[in-house]
């Protein structure tokens, strides 16, 4: 190549990009099968990568690049794997299998039509990778960094900028977990159906969950790579759900990121405020995502089995996304849901969630015995939230006195200064009524 | 990022009998391959222009013409809806849906961004 970028090798240099970004994960697992090793497999898989890069300027992107670069991979890593002795075994049978295979065809189409032939093996490859890297012996921002590198696509530097942390950091992280998961000996493998399986999946699902909750809580203000992040969960919750079609709460999962995701435009005021639900304008929800979410929900449920966390979840989400205004809303539909929710995974924050719904459902009298339950619970001890709540269910029972007390207690717990003026206000005028 | 892909072509290059038995085979592949990439929101052909209608507001007044059209041969024949990091993954996915159509068709996508929330 020569010193100046010509046009058409940027193109070439960007089209191979966008090709590595839509095959790289599946490359990544269909080598991490043959050796065994994350670190390995990804250093393979940029090797072909390089080969992409060195080969295709010249010769055009070929017609199936993901099968070229899983085929170029591949032969490196059998050849790899071929010289290690701890292997020597193993190998040889394995060398012989697809020594014979090859010896039939010629690198290039060939193996291309026999990959192809082999897709179901792509996918169980793919889900192996998930697991893996999503492996709960992992700290959780490991798994992290490691599923949004090696199945999301994104590079470091991406990482780095999406979760506000230095790209050192996150090339630290990555690094410490493929070894921390070849020291404990994880094995490229998904659980069978079991508890270990589920209490995996749900390692996976937590993982997903959390990028998506990292987009969601990015500001205006933020680099864009934030918000970016739904959409990285979404597709990460879509592939998983297109490789576990008959787990529900995968479902459940992909349900409640469409519907949540479909609120993104109006979530957020002129000046970059947030807005609560309930003051959204509707007509900015995305009718495309919540009908996508109804999608999801519904495969959820058509799945034997009760519905878990996250599909209650989304069916709490649907409830919203159903109601054209928030009159609309069908909240005793909501208090039931979080009543399950609360006996699925309890907790002091579902349960003054449910305070809200029950409510708005059957009254602030009836809420506010919920809320008031849970007066001395530690974990809300500087939850601004529940003063919040509490105040505004007093402030509804007519009670303005104990529901201006609330409101200033809440402010002073609030970080947000503009939520702060907000309660401020309401307290303000809590006083005026008393 | 949203891509609007619109498929255009000309009513003389679409091949006798339309799309064969392997390309609609091919087609449902690659489209089952984007739904699970979680790239492929939504897609479709649409009724050919005989079955269509014009309406057009041309300062005040209304005009509904029914089809076929024949101040142009080139037609819609379709869209897909596709969500991608970049414009450039969005263009790989496009070629894919392209190159499947094989020696016998002469076809254009035309690749749009959908209007969405700025996060620049």
């Amino acid at each position: 190549m020569t010193g100046s970028d010509s046009r058409g090798d940027q193109d070439a240099r960007r089209a191979i990009d966008a090709v590595w970004r839509i095959e790289s994960a599946r490359v990544i697992a269909g080598v991490a099968r043959i050796v065994r090793d994350l670190g390995i497999a990804e250093e393979l898989a940029q090797d072909a990568l390089v080969a992409a890069l060195e080969q295709w300027p010249e010769s055009g992107v070929p017609d199936n690049p993901g099968a070229w670069l899983m085929a170029t991979a591949k032969h490196r890593a059998i050849d790899l794997v071929r010289r290690k002795e701890r292997y020597a075994r193993k190998l040889e049978e394995l060398g012989h299998q697809l020594e014979s295979q090859e010896s039939r065809q010629s690198h290039g189409s060939d193996f291309a039509a026999a990959e192809a032939a082999a897709d179901g093996d792509i996918e169980d490859d793919l889900l192996r990778l998930v697991f893996t890297a999503c492996h709960p012996v992992l700290a959780t921002e490991a798994r992290v960094a490691l599923t949004l590198r090696l199945l999301g696509g994104l590079t470091t530097a991406e990482i780095a900028r999406a979760f506000l942390v230095g790209e050192p950091t996150v090339a630290q992280r990555i690094v410490r977990a493929k070894k921390t998961l070849a020291k404990a000996g994880v094995r490229f493998e998904v659980p069978e159906e079991g508890a270990e399986r589920r209490e995996r999946l749900a390692s996976v699902l937590e993982v997903i969950y959390l990028v998506f909750n990292e987009g969601y809580s990015a500001t205006a203000g933020d680099d864009w790579m934030r918000p970016g992040l739904c959409e990285d969960a979404l597709r990460l919750g879509r592939v998983l759900a297109g490789l576990m079609p008959r787990e529900p709460e995968v479902h459940g999962l992909v349900a409640l990121l469409e519907i949540q995701a479909s609120r993104a435009a109006a979530r957020t005021g002129p000046s970059g405020e947030p807005v609560l639900l309930t003051d959204q304008d509707r007509r900015r929800w995305d009718q495309l995502l919540i009908r996508r979410g109804f999608a999801a929900l519904a495969r959820a449920d058509a799945l034997p089995g009760r519905p878990g966390p996250y599909a209650v979840q989304a069916a709490i989400a649907a409830c919203h996304a159903r109601a054209f205004t928030p009159d609309d809303t069908d909240w005793p539909r909501i208090a039931e849901l979080y009543d399950a929710l609360a006996r699925l995974v309890p907790s002091p924050v579902v349960e003054l969630n449910r305070a809200v719904a029950v409510a708005m459902a059957h009254g602030p009298e009836q809420g506010l015995k919920l809320v008031d339950a849970l007066g001395d619970e530690p974990a809300l001890r500087r939850y601004h939230l529940l003063p919040t709540v509490r105040g505004d269910l007093l402030a509804r029972l007519g009670r303005h006195a104990e529901a201006r007390t609330e409101f200033v207690r809440a402010a002073a717990l609030t970080r947000n200064e503009r939520e702060r003026g907000l309660l401020l206000a309401r307290a303000a005028e809590a006083g005026r009524n008393s | 990022m949203r891509y609007m892909s619109l498929i255009r072509i000309n009513e003389d290059n679409v091949p006798e009998g339309g799309p064969g038995p392997e390309l609609m085979e091919e087609m449902g592949k690659l489209i089952e391959e984007m739904t699970k990439a979680g790239v492929l929101l939504d897609t479709a052909g649409l009724r050919p222009t005989e079955e269509g209608t014009r309406l057009r507001w041309n300062r005040g007044e209304l005009s509904v013409t029914d089809g076929p059209f024949t101040e142009t041969k080139e037609f819609i024949g379709g869209y897909a809806l596709i969500e991608a990091k970049s414009k450039d993954e969005a263009i790989e996915w496009t070629s894919r849906f392209l190159r499947i159509h094989g020696e016998a068709w002469d076809i254009t996508c035309e690749l749009r961004q959908v209007e969405g929330p700025d996060f620049d």
